[in-house]
């Protein structure tokens, strides 16, 4: 007998629970556990309506102002007529012109003038300067596996209970000095704020969203090993449920032939020569810009569960990731010189939470004569390898597999630590070797 | 091989050694920590990795000694299997465990490897620096925690034997191409060539009483070490449970891409040899025909390294400055190469690694104040304190 | 590593001697620095084997545990350093100054400025290198738990007075030396390092014989070839020409001079406590001192080498002038030390075995804003650690060839006049970034507003040239209040300009919770029960029969 996967069905029981717990549950807190593309926002925005509904005056915390400004939008979308306060800073420009449209979103820098709104939303830079209020029944943390441990530190004192989301593969957390002297305590000040949150409080209900809606069903299986090992989850499409297509035909150059292979099984690697290179390495960075120009020029259009009718694949479904921001400059440069300029091209940092048709990636390794713990770190990788909907090509020197073999592991131990898995190393030795299946060898 | 007098006789003698106050202390402590059938260790596995299990009582610790490498690996495999199957506490002190590397067994010896009632094994590393208020050097740590990987390696591979047939047969496969390695360095061959399989093996496993049947599933290997160290200041033991996946995986890598040591072999010249009789200037020629990459943490890590770095130094390696400058350097590796390029002598402009060492080397000398070439200007504001210290020893 | 730093260290390989990396001293030195030039014990952890400490650098006190292993001997030790380091820091505990503090006021819960002591100085700590750091930590940790008689009659092995207090204040010292750009205590190789490039590898640096000798070379020698001297000579006895700066020593002195030597000592002890009369007792007691002033002498062997080496290395530092925010950071360290002095004399406890969250948190908030303070600090004091930033992007030099008047729209319009800067520099700008320049010592911001790149920037020009780019700025306070800007306050056309995308100055971070106010999500106020709060741990530290002979 076979269980048929119905991906919707599990989405929904998983989100059901996550709300029960949240709303009527006894536990202090709540945990979900979010891999790319499953939904983290639309439940946030439900929690919060939802709160909001059973009369729950809700406090909710993000990282950035950006995350901020999206939530509010979103809220609003959903319900127009929820009374939203925005607390922000008193810098210039503290917040998204757009939410000055919204009727019923209060803006303050002082989170007195928000008492009483149903929700007020604000970064945790934000919120650690609000003292000598009445603490809030409900706290929504967004993006709490990227928050620090003494960021909540400084505001779990304004809440009673709260639900933290967040997705554990991306981008830890870190402090610009050390923080060894720390390491193995529980509430160590640099560690992820869900760490410490579960070191002291392990009883606390943990949910995962079980379903990616955004990585297609040639993805979600590497991401998930890959970089979940220990929370798995599915794709919400099946393998001909997504279609990429390009009018013109591939002119047999390494750029066409890997756009072919990745439209084909969703994943591509441009392959150039081993070399060292600087970090702006010209001929990979030109291959790159190369490949968002033909994917740009040969027509591409993209059927997927979402409407039944290719659409196209436009400069803004396409982006570009790297590790470091020359890299991220030198694409731009190079792609103004090909006359693109409006395909988004940042950092894996900027790239978290985003989302496009496809992915072109400058592979953190590629070229270099040393691998650091930063460019081994997992979250980089897994924000690289997961933004995509229907492609992901990947452009790099032959040559990393040594490299990492070549990698000195003498990395100290601290005791006391929880080993984090999966390990930068292994999770790059799994990506080259599932990647290396979809080759496109090519000498500028 | 002998790495330390080896490094004497190239002339560049190593800052390695012990000092026989450490040795002491350290000895003390293990005997300390093994002392009375190891019952304080036993209290420590059962306390940090195993509290769910019946507390130790009376340990045992088998007889684990046998004629030669092989004989020994092969009563350690006995003592494991029927300590499994006893169920019960068992210490096994200083066994020792073959793995194969590139072909060829080396011979590893742990400081202990206790088997818990469930029949799974644990590895202990006895080491003698401080844990403080639970913490202790994060380096030395790391270094124990690989060493404990390599153990736990080799002993997932005698439990997998164990599961798979009759020892006996298994070791003596195993055996017959036993040579008296210890480390996976080419250099070994001169000795290995002499190391003979014995028939000690088939003999101790002859035994009556060793089970011919086949384990359904072989014993569990836990990837959590136990660290034993001497507590605060004093010599009292204390322990901390380390997980090794990490650095297990790392090593099981390492060990598959290893190529086997005859292929090692067959790229060095004919007639490579180690020995430290031989003159300075042959013995030079042969560790260089050894490929390896000197990096400064090499120091810190083998006997070798201050000749490597001589060798290293004398190519103008960047490298031997810190694997990190070359980070930048794209394909410019020498020191020459990369001060010729910043001066604008040589280089391709469009490298963007050849543009930005000029424009560090032009930003440079504007800090500098004098626009004069980098490296032409003598060290400022220490002239008169130069002249004064001058003539002194330079420490 | 900053390309710039790359290739000071490729220079010094190149010229055989270090290159600065600094054109002024980014640490503040003390006019009274006390050097303290530790050996331990190898195997055992915090037992000292000897010291060098003073003030003086012509007559520093020699210190000696004969046997490290007798516990005796070692609380006499400690108890000697106490007396020497104590009155040091006294000396600077009671010169103090009249300061204000910001303070809640517990009533109303506004800041109010208090008035408050200040120290006028403070005492400064000079270690060789950074293991001595490591071993000041280790050595107040060992005493700071220790009972005196007068503490605990009861207690088994009291401890000498004042020891306790010494080890309360190498901790506070050991942990101020973790606040980046903070001078308390110093470990040589590090500011020496920081100043210098030499051509050897960062982790070699931390040799001091090997360092100084690529600073400060003897004529006619390389800095290498000194270097190489320095870090591996031994003498006919198998002993290294420049000892290790310690606190380990060389292991063939352990085994070839050390021990033979202790045991002299012990038997000699042994001898004496054997004798039966007083004439035995007398001869024997001479071979005792005769064994002893071995021991005393092989120490001194040892450590008088690192002793004149440090004060050096302190001569070359002073060569070098002050950085101007350097005093700046002293003052905090200033503070750092009335703080400790006032939580020794309210008599609170010795610092705990670990910090509790709120500290936790506190401290790296602490380090976090002193290092990019430093970095801030560091490049406006120095044109060389400017460069580094200019390279990298967070900073930009150049001629302003234009100024616009311009005004904002408000009731009353103030002056946001537009800049225009050419720079070689290539300034990674993001959306709406802002920028900083020094002004009479005080930043004065801008709004980046356009960058015109050039024709084919990055590609140099026959002569190697890149061709400037165009900043466009709005400048946007430190005017004044009126329509006009106040003179000077505007940069003028010929100007050169050098701008930050950094903050020169920064702002505190919101308060965190009192300790007893720890939140649950931290494992609430410490000493009460959770999952995953450590044991509290009062009693003293457990010792075995082989700590004593």
């Amino acid at each position: 007998m076979t269980t048929v996967f119905d991906p919707g069905a599990e989405a929904a029981h998983a989100t059901d629970a996550i709300l029960r717990d949240t709303l009527h549950g006894t536990s202090r807190g709540v945990v979900v556990d979010s891999p790319p593309g499953a939904g983290k926002s639309t439940l946030v925005v439900r929690a919060a309506l939802e709160l909001a509904d059973a009369g729950r005056p809700l406090m909710v915390i993000a990282q950035t102002n950006a995350q901020v400004d999206d939530l509010v939008l979103r809220l609003a979308e959903k319900n127009p007529e929820l009374p939203v306060g925005r607390l922000h800073s008193s810098d210039a420009d503290p917040y998204d012109k757009a939410l000055d449209d919204l009727p019923n979103v209060r803006k303050s820098a002082k989170a007195g003038e928000l008492a009483g709104l149903d929700v007020v939303i604000s970064t945790a830079a934000k919120w650690a300067h609000v003292k000598g209020v009445e603490p809030w029944r409900h706290a929504i943390v967004d993006e709490a596996y990227q928050m620090r441990s003494d960021a909540l530190l400084a505001v779990a004192g304004l809440f009673e209970r709260a639900l933290f989301v967040g997705d554990p593969g991306q981008l830890d957390p870190f402090a610009i000095v050390g923080s060894e002297q720390w390491a193995g305590l529980s509430y160590d000040p640099s560690a992820s704020a869900v760490t410490t949150l579960l070191a002291h409080n392990p009883e606390l209900p943990q949910h995962r969203l079980p379903v990616s809606w955004r990585l297609p069903a040639s993805a979600a299986p590497l991401v998930s090993d890959a970089f979940y090992p220990f929370t798995p989850f599915r794709s919400g499409t099946g393998h001909g449920d997504r279609h990429l297509a390009f009018a013109v035909p591939s002119d047999g150059s390494g750029p066409d032939r890997v756009i072919d292979e990745a439209a084909e099984s969703g994943w591509g690697l441009l392959e150039l020569p081993a070399r060292n290179t600087p970090r702006t390495d010209p001929e990979a960075i030109r291959a790159l810009a190369q490949v968002v120009r033909r994917l740009l020029d040969r027509g591409g259009a993209a059927t997927s569960e979402r409407s039944p009718d290719p659409a196209p694949l436009t400069a803004d479904r396409i982006a570009v990731g790297t590790a470091h921001r020359d890299q991220a400059a030198a694409v731009r440069t190079a792609l103004a010189e090909l006359g693109v300029t409006d395909v988004t091209v940042d950092t894996a940092n900027r790239l978290q939470g985003r989302e496009y048709d496809v992915t072109v990636v400058l592979h953190p390794l590629s070229g270099r004569p040393d691998a650091t713990a930063f460019h081994l770190e997992t979250g980089r990788l897994c924000v690289l390898a997961s933004r995509h909907r229907h492609a992901c090509i990947v452009v790099c020197r032959a040559g990393v597999t040594d490299l990492l073999d070549d990698h000195p592991s003498t990395e100290p131990v601290q005791l006391g630590v929880t080993v984090k898995f999966p390990d930068g190393w292994e999770a790059n030795h799994a990506v080259l070797s599932h990647l290396s299946e979809h080759r496109v060898a090519w000498q500028p | 091989m002998n790495k330390t007098a080896l490094a004497s006789a190239l002339g560049s003698p190593s800052a390695f050694g012990q000092s026989q106050f450490a040795f002491m202390r350290g000895n003390a402590f293990e005997a300390r920590v093994k002392a009375d059938g190891g019952a304080e260790l036993l209290r420590l596995v059962h306390e940090k990795l195993d509290a769910g299990a019946v507390p130790p009582t009376t340990g045992t610790v088998p007889d684990l000694s046998a004629v030669g490498p092989e004989g020994r690996t092969a009563r350690t495999a006995l003592a494991l299997r029927e300590a499994t199957d006893a169920g019960v506490w068992t210490l096994l002190d200083h066994p020792l465990l073959a793995l194969d590397v590139a072909g060829s067994p080396a011979f590893l010896e742990p400081d202990a490897v206790v088997v818990h009632p469930d029949g799974s094994w644990t590895v202990v590393e006895i080491k003698s620096f401080p844990m403080l208020d639970g913490s202790a050097d994060a380096a030395k740590v790391g270094a124990a925690a690989r060493q404990a990987a390599v153990y736990v390696l080799a002993l997932e591979r005698v439990a997998a034997r164990l599961s798979t047939g009759p020892e006996g047969r298994a070791g003596d496969a195993a055996h017959a191409e036993a040579t008296l390695l210890t480390v996976p360095a080419p250099s070994d061959l001169p000795t290995a060539a002499l190391a003979t399989p014995t028939e000690a093996p088939a003999e101790t496993l002859g035994t009556p009483g060793a089970q011919d049947g086949i384990r359904a599933r072989p014993p569990e290997v836990r990837h959590t070490v136990l660290l034993v160290c001497p507590k605060d200041f004093s010599n009292l033991p204390t322990a901390s449970a380390v997980d090794v996946r990490k650095q297990r995986s790392v090593t099981r890598r390492q060990l598959d891409r290893l190529t086997r040591i005859e292929d090692i072999a067959d790229l060095l010249p004919e007639g490579t040899c180690f020995s430290p009789d031989l003159p300075t200037a042959d013995l030079t020629a042969a560790v260089e025909s050894v490929p390896a990459t000197y990096a400064p943490e090499c120091l810190s890590a083998c006997e070798l390294a201050f000749h490597c770095r001589d060798h290293s130094r004398a190519e103008g390696a960047v490298t031997s400055l810190g694997r990190s400058l070359r980070a930048e350097l794209g394909g410019l590796t020498t020191v020459d190469d990369v001060l010729s390029a910043a001066r604008g002598e040589t280089g391709d402009p469009t490298d963007p690694a050849v543009a930005a060492l000029r424009r560090a080397a032009a930003l440079r000398a504007e800090a500098l104040g004098s626009g004069a070439r980098p490296g032409a200007e003598p060290l400022g504001g220490t002239e008169g304190l130069r002249a004064e210290a001058s003539g002194r020893a330079a420490c | 590593m900053s390309l710039i730093t790359t290739l000071a260290r490729l220079e010094a390989v190149d010229t055989g001697r270090a290159q600065p990396l600094a054109t002024t001293r980014h640490r503040h030195l003390s006019e009274h620095p006390l050097v303290f030039v530790p050996l331990t014990t190898a195997g055992e952890a915090g037992a000292p084997l000897g010291a060098l400490v003073g003030t003086d650098r012509e007559t520093p006190r020699l210190l000696v545990v004969p046997q490290p292993r007798d516990r005796d001997l070692r609380f006499a030790f400690l108890a000697e350093l106490a007396d020497i380091v104590l009155p040091y820091i006294d000396a600077y505990a009671a010169d103090v100054e009249a300061a204000e503090r910001n303070e809640t006021d517990p009533e109303t819960g506004k800041r109010v400025k208090v008035e408050v002591e200040l120290c006028a100085d403070a005492p400064q700590l000079i270690v060789p290198s950074r293991s001595g750091i490591d071993f000041v930590r280790l050595l107040g940790r060992s005493m700071r738990f220790r009972r005196t008689a007068e503490q605990d009659p009861e207690t088994p092995h009291p401890a000498p007075p004042r020891v306790p207090l010494l080890g309360r204040w190498l901790t506070h010292y050991g942990e101020r030396s973790r606040v980046p750009g903070s001078s308390l205590l110093l470990a040589l190789t590090d500011v020496l390092s920081r100043h210098w490039a030499t051509g050897q590898s960062s982790l070699e640096d931390q040799h001091l014989g090997a360092l100084l000798a690529w600073i400060d070379p003897p004529q006619g020698e390389s800095g290498a070839e000194a270097a190489l001297r320095a870090e591996l000579r031994r003498d006919g006895k198998g002993q290294l020409l420049c000892p290790p700066a310690g606190p380990a020593t060389d292991p063939a002195f352990d085994n070839k001079l050390l021990a033979p030597a202790i045991e002299l000592y012990d038997r000699a002890r042994t001898a004496l406590a054997a004798a039966e009369d007083g004439i035995e007792a007398d001869d024997r007691l001479g071979e005792l001192t005769a064994a002893e002033r071995q021991i005393r002498d092989l120490v001194e062997s040892r450590t008088r080498p690192t002793w004149d080496a440090v004060w050096r290395g302190l001569d070359l530092l002073r060569a070098l002038p002050e950085g101007a925010h350097a005093a700046d950071r002293w003052t905090r360290d200033r503070w750092s030390f009335t703080g400790h002095r006032d939580r020794v004399l309210a008599g609170e406890p010795p610092q705990p075995r670990r910090d509790d969250a709120v500290t936790a948190a506190n401290k790296l908030a602490t380090r976090e804003r002193e290092q990019a303070r430093l970095e801030a600090q560091e490049a406006l004091d120095d044109p060389l650690v400017m460069a580094g930033r200019r390279l990298a992007g967070e900073a930009f030099a150049g001629e302003v060839t234009d100024v616009v008047m311009a005004y904002n729209e408000g009731k009353r319009p103030s002056p946001r006049p537009l800049v225009t800067v050419r720079t070689d520099d290539r300034p990674h700008f993001g959306e709406r970034a802002k920028v900083y320049r020094s002004l009479g010592g005080k930043p004065q911001a801008a709004e980046f507003v356009e960058y015109v790149r050039s024709e084919g920037e990055g590609t140099p020009d026959a002569q190697g040239h890149a061709l400037g780019s165009l900043v466009v700025l709005r400048v946007v306070d430190k005017m004044g209040r009126g329509k006009e800007p106040e003179t000077g306050s505007v940069p003028e056309k010929g100007d050169l300009v050098c701008f930050t995308l950094f903050e020169h100055e920064q702002r505190g971070g919101a308060k965190l919770p009192d300790p007893e106010d720890t939140p649950w999500t931290h494992g609430g106020p410490p000493g009460e029960t959770d999952a995953a709060a450590p044991q509290p741990e009062v009693q003293p530290d457990a010792v075995t029969d082989e700590d004593v002979l």
